[in-house]
């Protein structure tokens, strides 16, 4: 679909924020410059804090470390994970917007030229072409390289794809999730010409007229292209299969079906879910990684089906442009693959009271059947449950009325650097 | 059309009411049913059956001896990629229909089964291998299946956006499956596609009927509860104008009306283990029907009726 490259007003300026995990440096952020430099960014510093990441100039950003995670949180910091980029729910945490988007640190703007030809690309990047293309170093211009610009040096160089319509079509993946945020989702019954509400499409024949004003969408979650987000074992068979079909769609996942949610790309309503985005324990002194955002995506559909609130897949892609190693993976995941068949029933037959009828309070009761159900799998899941507690209750200290009010102890509460 | 449909056996059905002969294009290996075909093999179910207007193609699914069945509307022409060739809708319903479904846990990556994509992480190895296809519905181009009232008021609203995806609807999740464009496996769900939902005043184009919506929600019941997919998706085909949808508005309210009781019907009803195949989940649905639908609308009593009476008539044809 069609939209501006640079909108004339960015939507939802003053009410989103973009909360990006890094433990090696944001580079990929100018790349991302004209789209997201109007809004706030939370940056969550995980691994070693004396380590100093470099922000580029001109974005308004708060920074977290370790340090200043455990400083806010006092002893509720044992809930926020430590070396994986589960550590993101911590912006989640202390961000003070009604929408959040969050994304990886290896992900990379996608554009449409044409029907199914795709070419990722840079609009504003700097003569230093070479960091776009992921390799550091700099002062090289787009002359020496015998090129015009960014999009020629891209199609030269790069990109599998040439743009078959000179014209193109930029895809702003923020933009995107915002119309899907935006816009009902219709978990009730599914719409064969997926969602209704994008230009173009409508109901189809024989969806209840009762039904069509939908429910309000909770999550947005986007695709990849590229580097797919396969599991381990499936990453060893087949390690150079990437992900080449632009699926023109958007839907909604229908009520009482679980799904793998990626937090890749991801954008949600924080007012209506964000105690639901809890990413677990995961990485260092823990038995398992890489399972922070399915824990998170299957908490949020059981509780969004309870609330009548939608969750929808789809657009926008993003470009992932690094593949991590198999190996490393499989370690990590190993548990979590036959804990899940487990874990996957335990979600399907969950039933919230209708007494819960907040996130929070669906949230406490979730974590009570998660210890009663799933603990005697493995003690893990005890701790976990502990954790989700823990999480609820750093949420309605961080997010409680008394916390908006400005006299509050804003050194203790701070991030340790920010600009604006 | 030729070239894709010239491979395969064609079963053509003459509705009932149309009068006059058909003049059918040379070269096709067919067999022809007329209205006296139909009464000969139908005989005294024909007064609860009726096999007019859209409904005349379930006697040639009746008469089939074949294991897969595909059925597209007589408005519809192959559809073209962006390349400008015509789209094989046979073939892609082929591969949709022998190629396995997930309808447990829903795949961010859609099918995981074709070309360039697979199962993505946090899917559960046992669910990898999928069950069988029972139903595969395909999409259109330029004039989508809309409703009356939705085309009334957006008549230039065609559909130019080609998604390149099948995907399985999810266990227990309804939806509205159109008869424009579908496919099917005879042997394990042919008795479900079913004709027994006419409206009072049904008429001869699409957006005055919903009888494809009723029978389609009888496919995904009896597919969740035999454990079997649907799937929906690739491939389109172009569907040409025809008819003019503020008369039908005119005319026609009461199939929207009627979903209102449908759908959430649909969505409940539960059936017993016992009923293990296609015909014992029909029978089943059909009390269910009588017993939660038929008091608030005759229309649906006589469904009940007639799906019973289609089951009888199924099994008789098959035992001959």
């Amino acid at each position: 679909m069609s939209k501006p490259a640079t909108p004339v007003a960015p939507p939802l300026k003053d009410e989103l924020d973009i909360v990006i995990p890094t433990i090696r440096n944001l580079d990929f952020l100018e790349m991302w410059r004209p789209f997201f430099q109007p809004y706030h960014l939370i940056i969550v510093q995980d691994g070693d804090p004396t380590k100093t990441i470099n922000v580029p100039e001109g974005f308004d950003y708060e920074l977290y470390n370790r340090n200043d995670i455990n400083r806010i949180l006092g002893p509720k910091a044992s809930c926020i994970s430590f070396k994986d980029s589960a550590c993101r729910c911590f912006g989640f945490l202390v961000s003070k917007k009604k929408y959040i988007f969050t994304i990886d640190d290896d992900c990379f703007l996608e554009s449409e030229f044409g029907l199914g030809s795709v070419i990722c690309m840079s609009v504003n990047c700097r003569d230093e072409f070479s960091l776009f293309a992921g390799r550091g170093g700099a002062g090289v211009s787009f002359g020496d390289l015998g090129v015009n610009g960014p999009r020629e040096y891209a199609k030269k160089k790069f990109f599998v794809y040439v743009a078959k319509d000179p014209s193109g079509k930029e895809i702003n993946a923020l933009a995107q999730h915002i119309q899907n945020l935006l816009t009902p989702s219709t978990p009730f019954f599914f719409n064969t010409l997926y969602d209704p509400y994008r230009d173009g499409a409508d109901f189809v024949r024989g969806y209840p007229f009762s039904m069509r004003e939908g429910a309000p969408t909770a999550v947005s979650h986007g695709l990849w292209l590229n580097i797919p987000d396969y599991d381990a074992p499936t990453q060893l068979v087949k390690p150079l299969e990437r992900n080449t079909r632009y699926v023109d769609a958007v839907l909604t996942i229908p009520k009482g079906t679980l799904f793998p949610m990626c937090g890749m790309n991801l954008a949600f309503d924080r007012e209506l879910i964000g105690p639901a985005m809890y990413f677990g324990l995961m990485g260092d002194g823990q038995p398992i990684g890489r399972y922070d955002d399915m824990w998170a995506g299957w908490c949020t559909k059981v509780i969004t089906d309870h609330l009548g609130l939608g969750v929808k897949t789809g657009l926008p892609y993003i470009w992932h442009s690094k593949a991590s190693n198999p190996f490393v993976n499989l370690k990590k995941e190993y548990k979590g693959i036959y804990w899940q068949e487990d874990i996957i029933p335990f979600f399907q037959s969950v039933t919230l009271p209708k007494e819960s009828t907040t996130v929070q309070k669906c949230y406490i009761e979730l974590s009570k059947m998660v210890k009663e159900k799933l603990g005697p799998i493995d003690p893990y899941f005890t701790k976990l449950a502990d954790a989700m507690v823990t999480w609820i209750d750093a949420w309605e200290e961080i997010n409680s009325p008394a916390q908006s009010a400005p006299a509050a102890d804003a050194k203790k509460d701070g991030p340790s650097s920010k600009k604006k | 059309m030729e070239t894709i449909f010239s491979r395969f056996h064609l079963i053509i059905v003459q509705d009932p009411d149309l009068k006059g002969e058909l003049k059918i294009p040379e070269g096709f290996n067919l067999n022809l049913y007329t209205k006296s075909d139909i009464d000969k093999v139908v005989g005294s179910s024909s007064n609860a059956i009726s096999f007019s207007g859209y409904s005349c193609r379930y006697f040639g699914y009746l008469m089939s001896r074949k294991k897969y069945i595909i059925s597209i509307d007589d408005d519809c022409i192959p559809a073209k990629n962006s390349n400008g060739e015509p789209i094989d809708a046979i073939s892609q319903h082929i591969i949709n229909l022998t190629t396995p479904a997930t309808p447990f846990f829903f795949n961010t990556l859609y099918d995981p089964f074709c070309e360039g994509a697979d199962f993505v992480r946090g899917y559960p190895f046992s669910l990898r291998s999928g069950v069988e296809c029972g139903l595969s519905c395909g999409l259109w181009l330029n004039l989508a299946d809309y409703d009356a009232p939705t085309e009334s008021l957006k008549p230039d609203l065609k559909n130019s956006r080609y998604v390149d995806a099948v995907l399985t609807v999810p266990a227990r999740t309804m939806l509205p499956v159109s008869g424009i464009n579908i496919s099917f496996n005879n042997e394990l769900v042919g008795p479900a596609l079913l004709p027994a939902f006419r409206l009072a005043k049904e008429g001869k184009v699409r957006w005055e009927t919903v009888e494809d919506i009723w029978t389609g929600m009888c496919v995904k019941v009896v597919c969740d509860h035999l454990r079997l997919g649907v799937e929906s998706g690739l491939p389109y085909v172009w569907r040409q104008e025809r008819g003019n949808a503020v008369e039908s508005l005119k005319k026609e309210w009461e199939g929207v009306k009627l979903m209102e009781d449908v759908v959430p019907f649909f969505q409940s009803v539960r059936l017993s283990e016992s009923a293990v195949t296609a015909e014992d989940c029909v029978v089943e649905i059909a009390s269910s029907v009588k017993e939660h639908l038929g008091p608030l609308n005759p229309t649906f009593a006589h469904s009940a009726e007639t799906m019973v009476e289609w089951i009888k008539l199924w099994k008789r044809v098959r035992a001959n």
